[in-house]
């Protein structure tokens, strides 16, 4: 059943745009600003140095590298980035069909010993950042590891908190949170959908 | 995937991802110090084999444990096959000891079949690591991993297989998938070890290789199969070597980026002279690396998606 708790601008087949492209970029921006001020990468502080941005596949590596961008444009720090696929790390491979691998690209220094912030679209259960942190342990130890996510949609199934977040969202679980970015879809826009698939 | 019985049949979309997923796996581990997965934590894999193998069993075997499956060795010599068990027996209690997955290496062309036909009951999943003179399907896939890495799309190009046709799994299993990825595949070998119905395999065959070499992409030399021959086949190992053997002269006719594998275990100077097993184009020191990314993937497709009901 359709459940359009929220007033919004729903379309007949049940989308709500949460974030236009222009939201998007100043979501990022807004995360780059706070990532520089936290980390505080920008600064003389020699323990401050080392931050290395991992994008979770899919859309986390485009978000990775805009961050990246951003962060440069702002501090004039350049930070390093990669991509870390969590496939093999999933809890819930049984429970669906095989997927294809995504691939992984660690910078060349490694993650010994920096900050490590892992960048994902979405936050929901925080499984797959559970399996982040498992991929992470067999890639190396860093001195820290912060979580950035463009959506917080709630409903989380384990202790896990983002440190930087662009929109919290409250969403029903029958709902869905569609991230599309340039790089991959073509166009920038974060929709709420109802979902085929009830979980 | 169910099973891995052959690669005939096995359509381009699922070897490709098998092969997407080893390349994905070999970059995943590059370089790492922990060379270990999760992925299959808490399955069960148990390799049967009654041939002797070195690679095959130790690339399998090494796949399941950097997937973290609990991989169980079971010999036919160190068993009860010895005391007259039959394959049948044997395979239902090892399925009913809990394997997943079974991998069998037999004398018999068609066993992997049969066991895959028995224990497909209780959801035992079956991998054929050479069935007599029938098929070897992960070398078929280690291989294509290898040309692919070397050539690239193998859409277009030409390959050669060379040898005794007529005992080998492993070409019949090649020829089979290099054709799914679209490459023109040549058979070479002396007329009395070409078995009968290979025109249906789709692919030329030759009794010459010179004229072959300056046009081909890769050649794949096949190991003269002594134990499976009772009758003289050719006059002597030196005629052999002297007519299909790989030496330097020969490889000297092959184009500049063509790529020397062979499955192995190699005669060194019968079919493959020393010097070219050992070239920079000889792959095969990369087929054996590139066959436990192969397996990793192959047990990651069968093991890992969701539970097919029985």
């Amino acid at each position: 059943m359709a459940s359009r708790r929220q007033a919004g601008a729903a379309d007949p087949a049940g989308q709500r745009e949460l974030l236009s492209a222009g939201d998007v970029a100043r979501t990022v921006a807004r995360i780059a600003h706070q990532i520089i001020e936290k980390t505080a990468l920008d600064t003389a502080d020699p323990g401050a140095a080392g931050v290395v941005l991992l994008g979770v596949p899919t859309r986390g590596a485009p978000l990775a590298g805009r961050l990246a961008a951003r962060i440069a444009e702002f501090s004039g720090v350049t930070v390093d980035t990669g991509t870390l696929d969590i496939t093999l790390y999933r809890d819930d491979l049984r429970k669906r069909p095989n997927r294809p691998l995504e691939p992984s690209s660690l910078p060349s220094g490694g993650i010994d010993d920096k900050l490590v912030v892992l960048v994902d679209d979405v936050l929901f259960s925080g499984r797959t950042v559970r399996a982040a942190l498992d991929a992470l342990r067999d890639q190396g130890r860093p001195r820290a590891v912060q979580l950035a996510v463009l959506v917080d949609r709630g409903h989380r199934e384990l202790p896990i908190r983002a440190d930087y977040v662009g929109k919290n969202v409250p969403t029903s679980r029958r709902e869905e949170v569609a991230v599309r970015l340039s790089e991959i879809d073509g166009a920038d826009s974060v929709v709420l959908r109802r979902s085929e698939e009830v979980r | 995937m169910r099973h891995l019985l052959t690669t005939e049949g096995l359509d381009a979309a699922s070897a490709t991802a098998v092969l997407d997923t080893a390349d994905s796996l070999k970059q995943t581990l590059l370089g790492r110090e922990v060379r270990k997965l999760p992925t299959l934590r808490g399955r069960t894999v148990m390799t049967m084999f009654y041939e002797n193998s070195t690679r095959t069993r130790v690339s399998f075997e090494v796949a399941g444990k950097w997937m973290s499956a609990d991989v169980i060795n079971v010999s036919a010599s160190a068993s009860s096959v010895g005391k007259g068990e039959s394959l049948r027996d044997t395979a239902l209690t090892l399925s009913a000891a809990g394997a997943d997955c079974v991998i069998l290496r037999h004398p018999a062309s068609g066993a992997a079949h049969r066991l895959a036909g028995w224990l497909d009951e209780a959801g035992t999943q079956v991998v054929n690591a050479g069935d007599g003179m029938h098929e070897h399907p992960t070398q078929a896939l280690l291989d294509a991993a290898t040309l692919r890495e070397r050539l690239g799309d193998l859409g277009g190009r030409r390959i050669a297989v060379v040898g005794d046709l007529l005992h080998s799994r492993v070409a019949r299993s090649n020829v089979h998938l290099l054709r799914t990825l679209g490459a023109e595949v040549v058979l070479v070998a002396p007329p009395t070890l070409v078995p009968q119905g290979i025109e249906h395999w789709g692919a030329r065959v030759s009794h010459e290789l010179d004229p072959e070499l300056p046009g081909l992409d890769a050649v794949m030399l096949l190991r003269v199969q002594a134990e499976r021959m009772h009758g003289g086949f050719f006059p002597s190992a030196r005629e052999y070597s002297i007519a299909y053997g790989l030496n330097e002269r020969r490889m000297a006719k092959l184009p500049e980026h063509a790529v020397v594998l062979h499955p192995g275990p190699m005669l060194r100077g019968m079919e493959i002279a020393s010097a070219v097993a050992d070239s920079p184009r000889a792959a095969i020191t990369e087929q054996v690396r590139n066959g436990v990314h192969v397996r990793m993937a192959v047990l990651y497709h069968l093991l890992a998606g969701e539970e097919i009901a029985a």
